[in-house]
């Protein structure tokens, strides 16, 4: 949406568009007035003159309000209609017509007809205003006549009142309008009478028309929800087929060596377990998905189980990114030097802060002794967290294990932001 | 799975004799292997493998500790717990479960289990669970524990009816952050300077907490989770 006004307001010359913002009743006379450069007031007026000629001006506005889109990228809720300002135009238009009746003394079957094309245009054009641009552009792509479209698609429910009430009125004033034309009525009661009599004809179509409309409703959705299960059943089968039955295939042909098997049986087990529970984030996004993927593959690399809790999540920045280094720094290093099977991550997002606990029960170390020539724990997990504002301790002791505590202090600031975007 | 040093199968406050066990799974295989592990620790009272027949075969032999599958053709382990609930409540459940979905865990915990341990548990670390459930302690993973922090963890402004039931105490959140990291009853004692015994109050605290703390904002957290 934003590409195209872009590309439309750039290269493309001044098009026409409507001017929901100015609008009195869709916004026709503001933006025609805004392309040529006139005051609305003038062409509101022109339009209401036009109208004398039998209708003329309501079939051109109707035309208008058909065929040229709103600006695109004017996203914001127009603001409403105010009727009031509408009612003096309503009144030049009620003026003009009774003095072309005085004029032409009566308005005759000619008259007649282009009041019923002026109201079959305004029916056309309310349903060309209720779709939206890209169902347009779906239906010039897949039907032959666009308009079409309008009356096949399934919308939403407002829509598809208005269409309904829409369509009622228009072909119970057509019917009318036949009548009137073929045997013209000499007072109201007649008249009043054939409104009537259109809307009992209606009721009964309706009444007739009602089950089997019901019925293939239900027989669409039906469908509908079917093709969806099926699409379901496809994906799942394409996902089992890809991973599943290759990771049980490896595994009956690793058989022998525990060590594949267990590192197949895990890896497969965390995608079935992320495809059958997790909501799907990017870890590129997330600090929760990050620190995830960071076990994953640290459980891949060196066959260890890392037993993974995420409290609360976040979106991730530079300083988070660190973060999740440093903690997947120390879970390579407890899986490489403390000689065990599984190993503890912990993280909690608080509003002021992100700790991560990295902890295993394997064979630990004397801080004090070693440090010196461990230049990943010194640099990669201390120094890191040093240079992004947190910091970094390491509990151990020889056959105590080890825990590194990550804690990453968050600026207020950024927490509550944080907060009203979520 | 909480405790890492297991003692060897000894009964700890359920008498002189074993441990009646129940096992519900709708997987005869598992069963088969369940039974086989922990026959030198429990004795084996009875299998089921749907809720019909659990509920009417544990009304009938009456065991200490039911090992409950949650997923089950017909409803699975939270209609057998709701079933069991009023008319048996010295039958204590653990769920076992190859699930760690956050949906399923809290369900059958708000249900009335008194833990929640998943199907990769070695049988030592079963028998300790089953033993501690026994006893009437609540069995926490540390997946477990990061699910109850997060449920109770965002407190909005909304009227809370009881404050008391509704909220952690730091303690209790405490002890459930070192339960996260992987810390056992013991070594929590140890860095908090308190008993084993308050460890196990304050996490059976949490879990009659999880039970009863108000409908609203268990559900909103499942809300806000898209697990309903």
């Amino acid at each position: 949406m934003t590409r195209e006004y872009v590309i439309s307001t750039v290269s493309g010359p001044p098009r026409l568009y409507r001017a929901p913002e100015h609008r009195m009743a869709a916004g026709v006379a503001a933006g025609i007035a805004e392309h040529l450069g006139v005051p609305v007031l003038r062409v509101r007026v022109a339009f209401m003159v036009l109208l004398g000629l039998s209708g003329l001006g309501l079939l051109l506005y109707a035309a208008f309000w058909a065929v040229v889109p709103v600006r695109p990228g004017d996203t914001a809720v127009p603001p409403r209609r105010e009727f009031g300002q509408l009612l003096p135009f309503v009144a030049i238009g009620l003026c003009v017509l009774l003095v072309q009746m005085m004029v032409f003394d009566s308005v005759g079957a000619a008259g007649t007809a282009g009041w019923l094309v002026a109201i079959i245009a305004v029916g056309a054009g309310v349903i060309w205003h209720q779709s939206t641009p890209e169902r347009r552009r779906q239906w010039g792509e897949s039907l032959p006549v666009p308009w079409l479209g309008a009356v096949v698609e399934e919308s939403d429910r407002r829509a598809f009142v208005l269409r309904f009430v829409g369509g009622g009125v228009l072909v119970a004033v057509g019917i009318i309008g036949v009548a009137a034309v073929y045997s013209p009525a000499q007072n109201l009661d007649a008249v009043v009478n054939g409104v009537i009599f259109a809307l009992v004809g209606l009721a009964g179509v309706g009444v007739v028309a009602a089950p089997v409309l019901w019925r293939t409703w239900n027989q669409l959705r039906s469908e509908r929800e079917g093709r969806i299960r099926e699409q379901e059943r496809a994906e799942l089968a394409a996902m089992v087929h890809d991973q599943v039955l290759h990771t049980l295939a490896l595994i009956q042909r690793n058989a022998s060596d525990v060590k594949s098997v267990q590192r197949l049986a895990r890896g497969q087990e965390r995608s079935l377990r992320n495809w059958l529970y997790k909501p799907t984030a990017s870890p590129t996004e997330r600090f929760a998905a990050a620190l995830e993927q960071a076990a994953a593959e640290v459980e891949d690399t060196f066959a260890i189980t890392v037993e993974t809790v995420v409290v609360g999540d976040r979106d991730t920045d530079e300083r988070v990114g660190a973060i999740v280094a440093a903690a997947r720094e120390a879970l390579v290093n407890a899986a490489r030097h403390a000689g065990v099977q599984t190993v503890s991550l912990y993280a909690e997002v608080e509003p002021d802060q992100v700790s991560v606990f990295v902890r295993d029960r394997g064979a630990g170390f004397d801080p004090d002794t070693v440090e010196d020539h461990r230049h990943g724990v010194r640099g990669s997990i201390i120094g890191r967290m040093k240079r992004h504002g947190g910091r970094a301790e390491i509990r151990s002791g020889p056959g105590e294990g080890t825990e590194v505590r990550l804690i990453l202090p968050i600026s207020r600031d950024s927490a509550t932001a944080e907060r009203d975007r979520s | 799975m909480t405790e890492q040093s297991t003692p060897p199968a000894e009964p700890t406050g359920a008498g002189p004799e074993r441990l009646r066990v129940f096992l519900v799974d709708d997987h005869a295989m598992f069963r088969a292997g369940v039974r086989a592990e922990l026959g030198a620790h429990v004795e084996v009272v009875g299998e089921a493998s749907t809720v019909s027949e659990a509920v009417s075969r544990i009304a009938a032999t009456e065991p200490d500790v039911v090992l409950l599958d949650v997923h089950m053709p017909d409803g699975g382990g939270r209609a057998v717990l709701e079933a069991m609930r009023r008319s048996h409540p010295q039958v204590r459940f653990l769920a076992l479960s190859v699930s760690d979905a956050a949906e399923d865990v809290i369900g059958l915990i708000r249900a009335g289990a008194r833990g929640y341990v998943t199907k990769t548990i070695s049988p030592d670390e079963l028998a300790a669970a089953i033993r501690r459930v026994a006893d009437g302690d609540a069995v926490f993973s540390p997946r477990l524990a990061g699910f109850v922090l997060d449920a109770f963890a965002a407190r909005p402004d909304a009227p809370v009816t009881d404050p008391e039931l509704d909220q952690l105490t730091n303690r209790e959140r405490e002890v459930l952050r070192l339960l996260a990291r992987g810390y056992a009853y013991k070594e929590i004692a140890r860095e908090l300077y308190i008993s084993i015994k308050t460890v196990e109050t304050h996490v059976s605290n949490v879990l009659r907490k999880l039970q009863m703390s108000n409908r609203y904002e268990l559900s909103r957290w499942a809300a806000d989770r898209r697990l309903v």
